[in-house]
């Protein structure tokens, strides 16, 4: 059995920035990532970040991952495993790990989960085809290591991440026939969209998928449009000929450790999800259990960052360093959040968040003002 | 299915791997995972369900369980993160794939 003071797991941006902050602090940290790279999803984001300057806005997101990998790296008290994935996270906080086929046993006095989200499926006759594939894995393929998809692809969703990685198609030399989603609006931001529409993609709000055909791999996919309830309109069907799909229709927090520990969880749709309740410093329901980034709320990076210094911070403050200056920096990160958060971008955020927290009166009752 | 040309990320190949896949020798290169050698040279049924259903992969970092192959006899590897190494025996999984 290993002992350590703070365990991370997870390296992408929050968990980085997690262990970041904690070390800086003086603590001993061990963070695990089950990859064999650091980074998270930003190692597939080749596009420039939005955000403001203190989270590296307009900086592309393989190049944050490569900054924060190096800062990790320079702190002699933290300690990374690579290719290493938590498989359990027991109630006597023993937390079993499986690296390179070996199994080893780690006994932390605080744990800080940063595990990410994970991207939802849509259902749909033949949905299980090859061909229909994750957006998120898409980009994986194409930035990671060089691979194109297919020829033709119909993205599902016209969110943020619909409308990028229909663009880092594009800029790959593979068509898009068309972004269809089954809202009335585009979810994501507008300036992508246009950009989008003048390289001559249609963008089809109120339609959905109605079916993949196919033997072996995909062959063609069917889409109708909806009405005002949501139902589809028979005789609105075109087939388009794409040999991929690419689904983008949310992410969910992959909370399962958390579940296994035995946090308080709540469903939050605004959120992805189940995930679990926390304290504004980013504690869950268990004393020195610690949340960061997508798990706790699917976001973005930039939040995921600043949400990995501030649990790194409370975490080093629950192991008992002192911190001259701890106050200042935590209100500096709870400022940075609300400003990421504000606005009518921010909204869903705000509501979700406003279900998923515990406030010290709620906690409480009867104290406070 | 390579990506030769692209305006903004410049791909760096390790060496040249070969592996054989169901018995056929296919080439990828070091630094990448079976799922994406296997793409890359355009197979994309990585299995057959319980039911016969052909499979491919998915979410292609590990969280889905979609791209479970048979890799040097083991079964229900998941292939978009197994890193390629030279001389593997990647096969076609049938089913649930045996457990020795
Ligand atoms: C296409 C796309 C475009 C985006 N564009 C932007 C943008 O422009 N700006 C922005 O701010 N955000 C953007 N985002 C969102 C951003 O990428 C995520 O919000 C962010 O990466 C979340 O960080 P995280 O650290 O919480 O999770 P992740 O980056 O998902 O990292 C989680 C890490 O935990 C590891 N892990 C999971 N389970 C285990 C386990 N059991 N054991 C060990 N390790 C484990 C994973 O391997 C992973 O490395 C985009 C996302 C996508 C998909
Ligand atoms: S494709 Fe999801 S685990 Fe491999």
């Amino acid at each position: 059995m290993k002992n350590v003071e703070l365990l991370v797991i997870g390296g992408g941006p929050a968990g980085l920035c997690a262990a970041i902050s904690a070390a800086e602090a003086g603590v001993d940290v061990l963070l695990a990532e089950r990859d064999e790279w650091l980074g998270g999803q930003l190692v597939k984001q080749t596009h420039m970040f939005f955000g403001s300057e203190k989270q590296h806005a307009s900086v592309r997101g393989v190049d944050i991952g490569k900054l924060l990998v190096k800062k990790v790296e320079e702190y002699k008290n933290v300690e990374v495993m690579k290719n290493a994935t938590v498989l359990g996270l027991y109630e006597d906080r023993v937390v079993t790990i499986q690296q390179d086929g070996n199994y080893v046993k780690v006994n932390p006095k605080s744990v800080i989960i940063t595990t990410g989200a994970s991207e939802k499926t849509l259902v749909f006759p033949n949905n299980d085809l090859p061909g229909v594939y994750g957006a998120g894995a898409v980009q994986t393929l194409m930035n990671v290591y060089g691979v194109k998809p297919g020829n033709k692809v119909l993205m599902v969703g016209a969110g943020n991440i619909g409308l990028i990685v229909s663009y880092q198609l594009m800029q790959a030399g593979v068509d898009v026939e068309a972004i269809v989603d089954a809202s009335p609006n585009i979810g994501g931001y507008l300036v992508h969209a246009s950009k989008i529409r003048r390289m001559g993609v249609p963008i089809l709000t109120r339609h959905t998928v109605k079916e993949a055909i196919g033997k072996e791999a995909l062959e063609a996919a069917v889409i109708w449009e909806l009405d005002d309830k949501w139902q589809p309109i028979p005789g609105s069907e075109q087939k388009l000929d794409v040999d991929v799909m690419c689904i983008s229709v949310g992410l969910t927090p992959l909370s399962e450790l958390l579940w296994q520990i035995g946090c308080k969880m709540e469903f939050v749709g605004e959120l992805g999800g189940f995930v679990p309740t926390r304290s504004d410093k980013l504690q869950t329901s268990l004393d020195g259990i610690f949340v960061a980034g997508d798990v706790a709320g699917v976001e973005e990076a930039s939040s995921a960052m600043v949400e990995g210094s501030l649990a790194g911070l409370s975490a080093s403050s629950y192991l008992g360093y002192k911190i001259d200056v701890v106050k200042e920096l935590e209100r500096d990160y709870l400022n940075q959040l609300n400003d990421l958060r504000s606005g009518p971008v921010g909204e869903k955020i705000r509501q979700g968040l406003a279900k998923a927290l515990i406030s010290e009166q709620a906690a409480n009752p009867g104290q406070g003002s | 299915m390579r990506i030769e040309d692209h305006p903004v990320l410049e791909f760096k190949r390790g060496k040249k791997i070969s592996f054989t896949y169901n018995g056929e020798k296919v080439e990828g290169y070091e630094g990448e995972t079976i799922a994406a050698a296997l793409h890359a040279a355009g197979v994309q049924v990585l299995s057959y369900s319980d039911r016969h259903r052909p499979r491919g992969f998915y979410c292609a970092i590990g969280n889905c369980s979609s791209c479970f192959m048979e890799v040097n006899g083991e079964s229900n590897v998941k292939v978009c993160i197994e890193p390629l190494q030279e001389g593997m025996d990647v096969k076609t999984q049938k089913g649930k794939g045996e457990i020795v």
